[in-house]
């Protein structure tokens, strides 16, 4: 399927590169119907990466790349479900999003996140599986977890510690600081910064770039250079789902919902 | 070092450029969440611009309660 267009992201094959599309209004929060689409392109990957060389990943919301996971619906299920269900629940969605968020890393083909605005929580998440990160000038990270009682639970800390310097990573995660591009590529993170609005014609161009390369080499220097922290990723499901259970998680969590102030996504 | 005044005025300036509110209707202590009619997201966005001007890293957490723009630039001030 080369194309496709679902709810909350479509995908298609764009001069070699597929271009994966969140769509979810407000800001592409990752909740089931996200990850049940996410699961469809897990399956269709392998026929795409027939025909394409790079993928990226971008919104195409004004608001951002994505503000992470669906919280409202975390909290709601949560409410509708006697606490053993809702933690088995948990559990399986992670570990269903930990297998896309797999697939993508380890995907033979160079796959680039094209991010803008609020790339917060699991949208940073997925930002953080692929190879190469270009980030629009107004683009903003946070890891806002710990505000709830909680750890990133898509394969963040993981990915973080793989990627960035450990003192660099127990700042943004005991903090849960938000940050720029500036800090995000001096840290490291970011490879290239584009100006407002570019970031999608910059990977675009990206993308044309490494499309010259044989595509072999390119899959087995990735492979090199990127290794899956696997044990670490099992390892940080466990912990969210010992962190989930407590009252303060609930608590936090009511309170991001009902807040009808101006500062929800301040710390 | 830029003075706090003139880092206020700064901050006035572009603030009352991007969210389109004419420069005079803005003074050093008013809510800017009320002034300009921002969220959150908004407000983030107005950092970010800020530390792009200023060439500064802010810690969001240093605006925490905050919603004037006396202390705003005091905060900022303290990072030049």
């Amino acid at each position: 399927m080369n194309d496709f267009k679902g709810q909350t992201l479509s995908w298609q094959i764009v001069n070699g590169a597929i271009e994966l599309a969140l769509h979810r209004d407000p800001c592409n929060e990752i909740g089931s119907l996200t990850l049940d689409e996410l699961e469809e392109f897990k399956a269709a990957l392998p026929g795409l990466g027939n025909e394409a060389h790079a993928l990226i990943v971008h919104s195409t919301l004004k608001a951002g790349f994505s503000a992470g996971a669906d919280l409202r619906e975390l909290f709601q299920r949560g409410q509708e479900m006697e606490k053993g269900a809702a933690l088995r629940e948990v559990r399986e969605f992670l570990e269903r999003i930990h297998s896309v968020m797999n697939v993508l890393d380890a995907a033979p083909l160079t796959t680039i996140a094209a991010v803008h605005g609020v790339t917060f929580g699991g949208g940073f998440e997925l930002a953080l599986v692929c190879d190469i990160i270009i980030a629009d000038r107004m683009a903003r990270f946070c890891f806002p977890e710990l505000r709830l009682g909680l750890i990133p639970g898509f394969g963040g800390i993981p990915r973080l510690k793989r990627d960035l310097g450990n003192a660099v990573v127990r700042d943004l995660l005991l903090t849960g600081r938000s940050f720029n591009v500036m800090k995000a590529q001096q840290i490291g993170l970011v490879s290239q910064i584009a100006a407002e609005g570019e970031a999608l014609r910059v990977a675009r161009a990206t993308a044309s770039q490494v499309g010259k390369f044989d595509r072999r080499t390119a899959a087995a220097a990735k492979e090199f250079v990127k290794p899956i922290p696997y044990e670490e990723l099992k390892r940080e499901i466990d912990i969210f789902c010992d962190l989930y259970s407590r009252p303060a998680v609930e608590e936090g969590l009511r309170k991001f919902v009902e807040n009808e102030g101006v500062q929800p996504y301040l710390p | 070092m830029p003075t706090t005044d003139h880092t206020l005025d700064q901050i006035l300036d572009l603030a009352a450029a991007h969210f389109k509110v004419p420069r005079e209707k803005l003074s050093a202590d008013d809510d800017f969440f009320k002034t300009l009619g921002i969220d959150s997201l908004q407000a983030l966005d107005l950092l970010t611009r800020l530390e792009h001007h200023f060439r500064i890293d802010l810690p969001d957490y240093e605006l925490q309660g905050v919603s004037d723009f006396r202390t705003l630039a005091n905060r900022i001030q303290a990072r030049l």
